[in-house]
């Protein structure tokens, strides 16, 4: 049996808003048989307006959580784009820059903790499609999503500024797993555009823009549904869709799903078990054949 | 002996921000202006912005609406052929224009952020408090509008009511951390 430390983040947490993507992750890590040990007691990574706010502030408390996963000694995975985003940055910085490393040590040394920056941080499609396999996956498939023609959703964050295991433009991970799970993935030329992050908050207009054009992109390359990687993408394309809808006068009804809830469908878990039903833009139309 | 003193100038100020060191290898080709998705909003483009610093306009800089555009997207990065960290430059300036009062006031991204990150330092995001706090205190007629995109999350337990905590230990270890990181000053 192989090991991660897990990361949810706040989104992936019990109390986040993207608890379908926890539960669909841990229940396919279950099928492929390898497991997901949460960090105790973790803090927030502090995404990114943290480090807008407070630089130092937001290096200390993603370096707590660094230094607590430190003692287990495994790799540690997150679902979270951003979360991925930060700690990589963090590991990265304290090796670049001695005198912020100095600063960050010091800090820690008041909470009693050390980091010596030995903690690989890897995304949950990582693991995924590099340490368990696309072979590995396909054999796990009890009911191939033929037919079905999925959209392949990146986002920003999960392959920029780039820590690693694909293409900051144009990554085909995503594309490779749809293959091993007998689905269609069509065309999606925007496919690591941003989706407005969380200026859908601050500055709405300027988000759905964005938003709008993911969608239109989509829908024009004749996908029946998005798979997205990040609990933010997921909430900007899914709970807004609506709100585009209105705002640019368009009929767009995509289910967007995360990778694992697919995944999880072609494994033949149930539809409750993968909180299917959390999304807003209903998927029962799309999902019909499949279950 | 006269004794010299070097003041130190806004150019060299980011430069000793970790990541802002590129700042002076720019050479002004613009992929990143044409690479960003927002800078059509912004009312100096990512390329002026380095530009500007270089010719010392601190406060023309800081007190830009154009950081806070910034979506974090990292494509000027991973575009610009120099290899400057763009985006980490815009959240320095986000930062320093914070530090300096020189937020720009048109834009609500500075409130959000600060709350986003009150919360965090407490050790979680709690998403319902978190939204109904920055539309209430922000514009509290959206906060009318979200009550149906509120509602259908929170209809499917996406919007929790509870936040979730951090042992007793854990928090005071934390806000240990950053109470030292306060008295540290800036990233160095």
């Amino acid at each position: 049996m192989k090991y991660y430390t897990y990361f949810p983040g706040c989104s992936c947490s019990s109390e986040g808003g993207a608890k379908a993507y926890d539960w669909s992750t841990q229940a396919v890590s279950k099928v492929l048989g390898f497991e997901l040990k949460e960090l105790d007691d973790w803090n927030c990574c502090g995404s990114t307006p943290s480090g807008s706010v407070d630089e130092l502030g937001a290096f200390c408390l993603a370096a707590r959580d660094l230094a607590l996963a430190e003692k287990n000694g495994l790799d540690m995975v997150t679902p979270c784009s951003a979360c991925y985003v930060i700690f990589n940055r963090t590991n990265t910085y304290l090796k670049q820059y001695p005198k912020l490393k100095a600063q960050v040590d010091e800090a820690l040394a008041a909470g009693q903790l050390k980091y010596n920056g030995t903690v690989r941080v890897r995304h949950n499609l990582d693991i995924l499609v590099n340490d368990i396999g696309y072979d590995a996956i396909k054999e796990k498939v009890k009911k191939p999503l033929t037919g079905l023609k999925i959209a392949p959703y990146y986002g920003c964050q999960v392959v920029r500024p780039g820590f690693g295991f694909d293409h900051p433009e144009k990554p085909q991970s995503l594309e490779k797993l749809i293959d091993s799970l007998g689905g269609e993935a069509t065309a999606f030329p925007l496919k690591t555009r941003c989706c407005g992050g969380s200026l859908i908050i601050s500055e709405e207009d300027i988000a759905l823009d964005l938003t709008c054009k993911l969608l239109e992109s989509a829908s024009s390359n004749g996908a029946d549904c998005i798979i997205t990687v990040c609990p933010l993408c997921q909430t900007n394309l899914d709970a807004y869709q609506s709100s585009v809808n209105k705002k640019f006068k368009t009929n767009y009804k995509l289910p967007v799903f995360f990778f694992t809830q697919l995944m999880g469908l072609a494994f033949g878990l149930t539809e409750k078990e993968l909180g299917i039903k959390k999304s807003i833009v209903s998927a029962e139309k799309v999902l019909a054949k499949y279950t | 002996m006269v004794s010299e003193t070097k003041t130190s100038t806004f150019v060299d100020d980011i430069c000793s921000i970790p990541g802002g060191e590129g700042i002076k290898i720019c050479i002004q080709c613009g992929t990143c202006t044409a690479s960003c998705p927002n800078a059509d909003k912004m009312d100096h483009t990512p390329s002026e912005l380095i530009a500007m610093v270089r010719a010392g306009m601190k406060k023309e800089v800081l007190s830009s609406n154009a950081m806070w555009y910034c979506l974090s997207c990292y494509m000027c990065t991973v575009r610009c052929p120099r290899g400057i960290h763009q985006t980490g430059l815009m959240h320095a300036f986000e930062s320093l224009s914070i530090k300096e009062g020189l937020v720009h006031t048109k834009t609500l991204t500075p409130t959000m952020y600060r709350l986003f990150n009150h919360y965090c330092s407490l050790g979680n995001l709690p998403e319902l408090w978190f939204m109904m706090r920055f539309y209430l205190t922000t514009n509290p007629l959206r906060a009318w509008r979200m009550i149906p995109i509120a509602f259908g999350l929170l209809k499917r337990g996406r919007l929790s009511t509870k936040s979730r905590k951090l042992t007793p230990a854990g928090s005071n270890q934390l806000q240990a951390i950053l109470k030292k990181a306060e008295s540290l000053g800036g990233a160095k």
